[in-house]
């Protein structure tokens, strides 16, 4: 059966949750209802992913399965991916590779 | 949603703690690997009968073993105990032996050295389990509410899914559990690095919250010393942002309740509620690690009263238990299509969007019932019976983490 916001690409965990999960793989120019409000994707993202459920303010808490995994470090508006660049540990940073397989923050 | 109207009539057997067991099985215990052989070939001979093997294989002494072995075997799905023992061993099976007794169970002790070796102590044994089936027929049935059912969760061969459909679902019929009354209980506190202060405020006391943020801690040490890494670059191309986010796959099946208590193996919640099972050693690192596989957190979890084990995994594990049915919640669509046989839920269909985490949610409280009813679960139709149970030690917890 359909779920909730009749969404074909993007799950809902949590009534809290102002994050989605990407369950099929997003390209440029795809469409879908994030909230019940249309989004145009505009650009590629992996399953796995998540996108704003809806407009965040910079410093606002985002919330997954109901609990904060962090603040936004910049407005993000609703359906954009949400990811190292916009999103920050309020716990510890998180250190990842670079393309040139160096440890960033 | 009102408790009992539409919740099915269940059937216990009472024992004589007042506590009821949803199963009525004889357990065969081994004191020491030493009589590993002759309590399988026992149980070998009873296949398809309510006849389960655990056991310790160590030599040495052990506090939290000793007491696990106590708790195990006076567990409410238990109707009676066979302990094997070589003779030499240190387990003290006179006090086991008379721990069980007191609770009116029927109890045999065969030591191989006295009996007369393999042949003797197998035929022995034997004879002792086909009258102790006998027996147990007699235990009382009768009604069980759900406020006094006792469920844990684990999860194993995790993957990507499993934070995100089996994990929350789990979160959700725990939820409506906690609404019923019963006992729930979470762990791996290893894997909460992060969520110390989410998992506080959760707390019916800060006292109590304060126990739990310590019991994070000590994981973080614990797995520190034992070189278990945290935030790992794959966990960012998966779309894992930050620690918090990591952390909550294992979190969420905790749910949304209130968290009443903390307790650690062995400790049996005597009320309903949701509650943290510490399963991380005291002290300094000595034994290796905290668990060794999932099995040792599953008898850890039946140790402390559990009836059901609700078992998310993205992989697909096959395990079941002694003692407890294990429910298998599988995480990821495509390991269902081909491990079918092994599931009892299909909690992937979120993913694939043709359910959301409410309605698998109820699904797994709804499987719940019906395992407490008596139907058995996949992995016990199938005969897991897998145990586990090493070496580790404890300090009792403190007065803040049971809350009255």
């Amino acid at each position: 059966m359909q779920t909730e916001g009749k969404s074909r690409k993007l799950l809902r965990i949590h009534r809290d949750d102002n994050v989605l999960i990407v369950v099929a793989p997003v390209r440029p120019g795809n469409r879908d209802v994030v909230d019940g409000h249309e989004v145009v994707f505009t650009q590629n993202i992996a399953i796995g992913h998540k996108v704003a459920a809806r407009d965040i303010k910079a410093g606002e808490k985002v919330y997954k399965c109901g609990v904060p995994i962090g603040s936004a470090k910049e407005p993000i508006p609703a359906g954009a991916h949400m990811h190292l660049h916009n999103l920050k540990s309020d716990y510890i940073a998180t250190y990842t590779l670079d393309k040139d397989h160096v440890f960033v923050k | 949603m009102s408790s009992s109207n539409n919740s099915p009539a269940l059937q216990g057997f009472l024992r004589s703690d007042g506590r009821k067991g949803i199963r009525n099985c004889i357990v065969v215990a081994y004191l020491v690997e030493c009589a590993h052989h002759v309590a399988r070939e026992i149980v070998d001979s009873f296949r398809g009968q309510p006849v389960h093997l655990i056991g310790f294989g160590g030599c040495y002494p052990n506090a939290y073993a000793d007491r696990m072995m106590n708790t195990l075997c006076t567990h409410p799905n238990v109707g009676g105990a066979l302990l094997l023992s070589l003779g030499c061993e240190s387990f003290n099976r006179h006090r086991l032996a008379q721990n069980i007794e007191k609770t009116g169970r029927p109890v045999g002790t065969v030591v191989i050295q006295q009996t007369g070796g393999t042949r003797k102590s197998i035929e022995s044994g034997k004879e002792w389990v086909e009258q102790a089936l006998r027996q147990i027929e007699a235990v009382p049935r009768v009604p069980l509410q759900l406020n006094e059912l006792v469920v844990g969760t684990v999860c194993g061969g995790s993957d990507a899914t499993s934070g995100i459909t089996a994990n929350p679902a789990v979160g959700r019929a725990f939820d409506l559990l906690v609404e019923q009354g019963a006992a729930t209980i979470f762990e791996e506190t290893g894997e909460m690095i992060g969520l110390e202060d989410v998992m506080s405020s959760r707390a019916v006391t800060p006292e109590l919250g304060e126990e739990l943020k310590k019991s994070v801690e000590k994981a973080a040490y614990y797995y520190r010393v034992m070189g278990h890494a945290s935030f790992a670059p794959g966990n960012a191309e998966g779309g894992l942002t930050t620690i918090e986010e990591k952390s909550i796959g294992a979190y969420c099946k905790s749910g949304d309740s209130a968290i009443s208590g903390l307790i650690k193996p062995g400790d049996v919640p005597r009320k309903g509620g949701l509650y943290l099972l510490d399963v991380v050693p005291d002290g300094e690192p000595r034994f290796g690690f905290p668990n060794i596989n999932d099995n040792a957190e599953i008898a850890e979890l039946i140790a402390c009263g559990s009836h059901v084990i609700l078992f998310t995994t993205g992989r697909g594990s096959v395990v079941g238990s002694a003692i407890s049915p294990v429910i298998k919640i599988c995480a990821n669509p495509e390991t269902y299509d081909r491990m079918s046989d092994d599931m009892d839920v299909n909690a992937g269909r979120i993913l694939r969007l043709e359910a959301s985490v409410d309605e698998v949610g109820k699904e797994i409280y709804g499987k719940v019932l019906e395992v407490a009813s008596g139907v058995q679960s996949c992995s016990e139709s199938l005969g897991h019976q897998e145990f586990v149970l090493t070496y580790k030690s404890f300090e009792p917890i403190g007065p803040h983490c049971l809350p009255t």
